[in-house]
Protein backbone atom coordinates (compact mmCIF):
# COMPACT_ATOMS: atom_id res chain seq x y z
CA UNK A 1 0.00 0.00 0.00
CA UNK A 2 1.57 3.77 -0.75
CA UNK A 3 0.13 7.10 0.23
CA UNK A 4 0.65 9.62 -2.77
CA UNK A 5 0.88 13.07 -1.01
CA UNK A 6 0.52 16.31 -2.93
CA UNK A 7 2.04 19.30 -0.64
CA UNK A 8 1.50 23.01 -2.73
CA UNK A 9 2.25 26.90 -1.47
CA UNK A 10 -1.36 28.27 0.23
CA UNK A 11 -2.89 30.48 -2.50
CA UNK A 12 -1.85 34.02 -1.60
CA UNK A 13 1.76 32.51 -1.52
CA UNK A 14 4.13 33.70 -3.56
CA UNK A 15 5.49 31.17 -5.69
CA UNK A 16 8.29 32.75 -7.68
CA UNK A 17 10.03 29.25 -8.74
CA UNK A 18 6.22 28.49 -10.46
CA UNK A 19 5.87 31.76 -11.90
CA UNK A 20 9.54 31.46 -13.43
CA UNK A 21 8.60 28.23 -15.09
CA UNK A 22 5.32 29.83 -16.52
CA UNK A 23 7.57 32.46 -18.10
CA UNK A 24 9.69 29.90 -19.59
CA UNK A 25 6.97 28.16 -21.05
CA UNK A 26 5.23 30.91 -22.49
CA UNK A 27 9.20 32.19 -23.77
CA UNK A 28 9.12 28.48 -25.64
CA UNK A 29 5.86 28.94 -27.54
CA UNK A 30 3.23 27.22 -25.11
CA UNK A 31 0.67 30.11 -24.24
CA UNK A 32 -2.82 29.70 -23.14
CA UNK A 33 -1.35 28.70 -19.49
CA UNK A 34 -3.06 30.84 -16.63
CA UNK A 35 -0.22 30.22 -14.40
CA UNK A 36 2.37 27.67 -12.44
CA UNK A 37 2.34 26.12 -9.15
CA UNK A 38 5.15 24.62 -7.83
CA UNK A 39 4.69 21.85 -5.42
CA UNK A 40 6.02 18.58 -4.02
CA UNK A 41 5.19 15.08 -4.61
CA UNK A 42 6.11 12.42 -2.07
CA UNK A 43 5.55 8.72 -1.98
CA UNK A 44 5.54 6.50 1.24
CA UNK A 45 4.99 2.49 1.49
CA UNK A 46 3.23 1.07 4.36
CA UNK A 47 3.48 -3.23 5.08
CA UNK A 48 0.58 -4.88 6.61
CA UNK A 49 -1.29 -2.12 8.21
CA UNK A 50 -5.13 -1.11 7.30
CA UNK A 51 -5.96 1.31 4.55
CA UNK A 52 -7.34 3.42 7.58
CA UNK A 53 -3.93 3.27 9.67
CA UNK A 54 -2.51 4.08 6.80
CA UNK A 55 -4.68 7.44 6.40
CA UNK A 56 -3.99 8.00 9.76
CA UNK A 57 -0.05 7.66 9.76
CA UNK A 58 -0.16 10.13 6.46
CA UNK A 59 -2.19 12.52 7.28
CA UNK A 60 0.10 13.23 10.93
CA UNK A 61 3.37 12.83 9.06
CA UNK A 62 1.86 15.93 6.79
CA UNK A 63 0.81 17.71 10.11
CA UNK A 64 4.20 17.12 12.29
CA UNK A 65 6.73 17.20 9.44
CA UNK A 66 5.89 17.00 5.66
CA UNK A 67 4.11 20.15 5.12
CA UNK A 68 4.62 24.07 7.27
CA UNK A 69 1.26 24.58 7.62
CA UNK A 70 1.79 28.49 7.20
CA UNK A 71 2.80 28.49 3.71
CA UNK A 72 1.34 25.19 2.77
CA UNK A 73 -1.47 22.95 2.25
CA UNK A 74 -1.82 19.09 1.51
CA UNK A 75 -3.54 16.35 0.59
CA UNK A 76 -3.05 12.70 -0.35
CA UNK A 77 -4.86 9.44 -1.73
CA UNK A 78 -3.82 5.76 -0.40
CA UNK A 79 -3.21 3.66 -2.73
CA UNK A 80 -3.53 -0.32 -2.75
CA UNK A 81 -0.49 -1.64 -5.21
CA UNK B 1 28.78 34.16 30.27
CA UNK B 2 28.88 30.48 28.46
CA UNK B 3 27.91 30.62 25.04
CA UNK B 4 26.68 27.46 23.15
CA UNK B 5 26.87 27.05 19.38
CA UNK B 6 24.66 24.64 18.34
CA UNK B 7 25.84 22.10 15.75
CA UNK B 8 23.70 20.53 13.81
CA UNK B 9 24.70 17.78 10.83
CA UNK B 10 25.25 20.26 7.63
CA UNK B 11 26.03 23.86 9.90
CA UNK B 12 28.66 25.88 8.47
CA UNK B 13 28.71 29.02 9.97
CA UNK B 14 29.48 27.63 13.43
CA UNK B 15 32.76 28.24 13.40
CA UNK B 16 32.39 31.33 12.13
CA UNK B 17 30.12 32.43 15.40
CA UNK B 18 32.65 30.11 17.97
CA UNK B 19 35.53 32.49 16.54
CA UNK B 20 33.22 35.79 17.32
CA UNK B 21 33.26 34.71 20.75
CA UNK B 22 36.09 32.70 21.72
CA UNK B 23 38.76 34.72 19.86
CA UNK B 24 37.15 38.42 19.52
CA UNK B 25 35.01 38.76 22.61
CA UNK B 26 37.03 36.66 24.61
CA UNK B 27 33.98 35.28 25.91
CA UNK B 28 33.89 30.99 26.87
CA UNK B 29 31.94 28.95 24.26
CA UNK B 30 31.03 25.48 23.52
CA UNK B 31 30.17 23.98 20.30
CA UNK B 32 27.07 21.86 21.23
CA UNK B 33 26.20 18.42 19.39
CA UNK B 34 22.30 18.40 17.96
CA UNK B 35 22.22 15.47 20.01
CA UNK B 36 22.62 17.17 23.77
CA UNK B 37 19.31 17.36 25.52
CA UNK B 38 20.95 19.73 27.96
CA UNK B 39 21.59 22.88 27.76
CA UNK B 40 21.05 24.37 31.54
CA UNK B 41 24.97 25.17 32.14
CA UNK B 42 24.84 28.15 29.41
CA UNK B 43 23.96 31.36 28.95
CA UNK B 44 22.77 31.81 25.39
CA UNK B 45 22.45 29.87 22.40
CA UNK B 46 23.43 30.68 18.98
CA UNK B 47 21.82 28.71 16.48
CA UNK B 48 24.17 29.13 13.34
CA UNK B 49 24.10 29.18 9.51
CA UNK B 50 24.41 26.13 7.33
CA UNK B 51 22.36 23.92 5.51
CA UNK B 52 21.33 21.23 8.34
CA UNK B 53 20.13 18.17 6.64
CA UNK B 54 21.10 19.38 3.50
CA UNK B 55 17.87 21.45 3.39
CA UNK B 56 16.06 18.51 2.36
CA UNK B 57 12.28 18.70 2.53
CA UNK B 58 12.46 22.58 3.96
CA UNK B 59 15.15 24.53 5.39
CA UNK B 60 15.12 23.72 8.95
CA UNK B 61 12.26 21.45 8.73
CA UNK B 62 14.33 18.51 9.79
CA UNK B 63 16.56 20.25 12.25
CA UNK B 64 13.42 21.34 14.38
CA UNK B 65 13.01 17.72 15.65
CA UNK B 66 16.56 17.21 16.75
CA UNK B 67 16.68 15.95 20.18
CA UNK B 68 18.35 19.52 21.17
CA UNK B 69 15.81 21.32 19.93
CA UNK B 70 13.22 20.43 22.66
CA UNK B 71 16.06 22.05 25.24
CA UNK B 72 17.09 24.88 23.24
CA UNK B 73 12.48 25.35 23.25
CA UNK B 74 12.61 25.18 26.63
CA UNK B 75 15.55 27.46 27.59
CA UNK B 76 14.27 29.64 25.07
CA UNK B 77 10.72 29.89 27.53
CA UNK B 78 12.95 30.59 30.51
CA UNK B 79 13.75 34.34 29.12
CA UNK B 80 17.67 32.99 27.61
CA UNK B 81 19.12 34.48 24.44
CA UNK B 82 18.22 32.14 21.71
CA UNK B 83 19.69 33.89 17.93
CA UNK B 84 19.33 32.19 15.14
CA UNK B 85 21.52 33.21 12.04
CA UNK B 86 20.56 32.20 8.61
CA UNK B 87 19.75 28.82 8.50
CA UNK B 88 19.28 29.39 12.65
CA UNK B 89 16.37 31.46 11.67
CA UNK B 90 14.78 29.53 9.59
CA UNK B 91 15.50 26.44 12.06
CA UNK B 92 13.67 28.93 14.62
CA UNK B 93 10.78 29.51 12.41
CA UNK B 94 10.59 25.57 11.66
CA UNK B 95 10.32 25.14 15.25
CA UNK B 96 7.32 27.60 16.48
CA UNK B 97 10.01 30.06 18.33
CA UNK B 98 9.53 32.73 15.59
CA UNK B 99 6.72 33.49 13.58
CA UNK B 100 5.83 33.76 9.76
CA UNK B 101 7.52 31.88 6.89
CA UNK B 102 10.72 31.94 4.83
CA UNK B 103 9.99 31.22 1.04
CA UNK B 104 12.40 31.04 -1.78
CA UNK B 105 14.09 34.53 -2.71
CA UNK B 106 11.97 36.85 -5.14
CA UNK B 107 14.85 35.99 -7.85
CA UNK B 108 14.86 32.25 -7.43
CA UNK B 109 18.64 32.60 -6.89
CA UNK B 110 21.19 31.38 -4.29
CA UNK B 111 22.22 35.25 -3.29
CA UNK B 112 25.72 35.85 -1.68
CA UNK B 113 26.38 39.41 -1.34
CA UNK B 114 26.54 42.31 1.19
CA UNK B 115 23.30 44.37 2.06
CA UNK B 116 23.01 47.19 3.95
CA UNK B 117 20.57 46.43 7.15
CA UNK B 118 18.36 49.41 9.21
CA UNK B 119 18.23 48.87 13.51
CA UNK B 120 14.43 49.18 13.65
CA UNK B 121 14.42 48.34 17.45
CA UNK B 122 16.52 48.61 20.16
CA UNK B 123 14.31 46.73 22.55
CA UNK B 124 16.33 43.84 22.88
CA UNK B 125 19.70 42.40 24.64
CA UNK B 126 20.73 41.98 20.90
CA UNK B 127 20.33 45.87 19.60
CA UNK B 128 19.91 47.57 23.00
CA UNK B 129 22.96 49.41 22.54
CA UNK B 130 22.89 49.66 19.40
CA UNK B 131 21.40 53.18 17.89
CA UNK B 132 17.73 52.96 15.48
CA UNK B 133 18.35 53.44 12.36
CA UNK B 134 22.11 52.62 12.56
CA UNK B 135 23.03 51.69 9.25
CA UNK B 136 24.98 47.95 9.21
CA UNK B 137 26.91 46.36 6.51
CA UNK B 138 27.19 42.39 6.51
CA UNK B 139 26.42 39.21 4.02
CA UNK B 140 23.92 37.64 3.35
CA UNK B 141 24.44 33.93 1.60
CA UNK B 142 20.77 32.04 1.29
CA UNK B 143 18.26 31.14 -1.01
CA UNK B 144 15.41 30.65 0.91
CA UNK B 145 15.45 34.25 3.10
CA UNK B 146 12.15 35.75 2.05
CA UNK B 147 10.08 36.25 5.15
CA UNK B 148 6.69 36.20 4.32
CA UNK B 149 3.73 36.67 7.38
CA UNK B 150 -0.05 36.65 7.05
CA UNK B 151 -1.39 40.07 7.78
CA UNK B 152 -2.17 39.35 11.57
CA UNK B 153 1.48 38.29 12.23
CA UNK B 154 2.55 41.16 10.01
CA UNK B 155 0.57 43.75 12.12
CA UNK B 156 1.29 42.03 15.84
CA UNK B 157 5.05 41.99 14.64
CA UNK B 158 4.88 45.99 13.68
CA UNK B 159 2.81 46.86 16.58
CA UNK B 160 4.67 45.08 19.23
CA UNK B 161 7.97 46.52 17.56
CA UNK B 162 9.16 42.71 17.62
CA UNK B 163 11.01 43.79 13.74
CA UNK B 164 14.82 44.00 14.85
CA UNK B 165 15.93 44.67 11.79
CA UNK B 166 15.03 45.79 8.26
CA UNK B 167 16.74 46.01 4.51
CA UNK B 168 17.54 49.29 3.53
CA UNK B 169 15.78 50.46 0.97
CA UNK B 170 17.66 51.46 -2.51
CA UNK B 171 20.80 49.77 -3.61
CA UNK B 172 22.05 46.89 -1.74
CA UNK B 173 18.68 46.82 -0.16
CA UNK B 174 15.93 44.05 0.01
CA UNK B 175 17.66 41.12 -2.56
CA UNK B 176 15.16 38.55 -1.48
CA UNK B 177 11.83 40.31 -1.50
CA UNK B 178 11.25 39.86 2.30
CA UNK B 179 7.63 41.71 3.38
CA UNK B 180 8.29 45.18 5.01
CA UNK B 181 12.05 44.27 4.06
CA UNK B 182 11.91 42.46 7.46
CA UNK B 183 16.01 41.18 7.59
CA UNK B 184 15.21 39.84 11.35
CA UNK B 185 12.84 39.45 14.07
CA UNK B 186 12.16 39.10 17.87
CA UNK B 187 9.72 36.63 19.92
CA UNK B 188 6.71 38.31 21.91
CA UNK B 189 9.52 38.04 25.39
CA UNK B 190 12.22 39.54 23.13
CA UNK B 191 15.03 37.25 24.10
CA UNK B 192 14.43 35.29 20.69
CA UNK B 193 15.96 36.69 17.56
CA UNK B 194 16.51 35.38 13.64
CA UNK B 195 18.19 36.94 11.31
CA UNK B 196 18.90 35.90 7.57
CA UNK B 197 21.90 37.66 7.76
CA UNK B 198 25.35 37.37 8.72
CA UNK B 199 26.43 39.31 11.59
CA UNK B 200 29.12 36.93 12.58
CA UNK B 201 30.52 37.37 9.09
CA UNK B 202 31.08 40.94 10.07
CA UNK B 203 33.44 41.19 12.87
CA UNK B 204 36.82 42.53 11.88
CA UNK B 205 37.56 44.92 9.21
CA UNK B 206 39.39 42.33 7.64
CA UNK B 207 36.41 40.66 6.32
CA UNK B 208 34.87 43.79 5.07
CA UNK B 209 32.88 45.00 7.78
CA UNK B 210 32.75 44.94 11.29
CA UNK B 211 29.74 45.96 11.41
CA UNK B 212 28.04 42.68 13.28
CA UNK B 213 30.08 42.57 16.28
CA UNK B 214 27.98 45.36 17.77
CA UNK B 215 25.59 42.85 17.87
CA UNK B 216 27.23 40.18 19.62
CA UNK B 217 28.74 43.07 22.23
CA UNK B 218 25.44 44.21 22.74
CA UNK B 219 24.10 40.21 23.32
CA UNK B 220 26.98 39.71 26.02
CA UNK B 221 26.24 43.57 27.61
CA UNK B 222 29.57 44.80 27.37
CA UNK B 223 29.20 47.49 24.64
Amino acid sequence: MKAKIYISYKEGILDPQGKTVSHALNAIGIKKINSVRMGKYIEMEFNGISKDKASEITDESCRKLLANPNTETYSFEIVEE
Amino acid sequence: MHIAVIVFPGSNCDHDAYHVFRHILDVPVDFVWHRETDLKKYDAIIIPGGFSYGDYLRTGAIARFSPVMESIIKEAHTGKPVFGICNGFQILIESGLLPGALIINQDVRFLSQDVTLEVESTDSIYTRSLQKGRKLTMPIAHKQGNFIANDDTLKMLEVEDRIAFRYSKGKNGNPNGSINRIAGILNKKRNVLGMMPHPERAVETLLGSDDGIDIFKSMIGVA
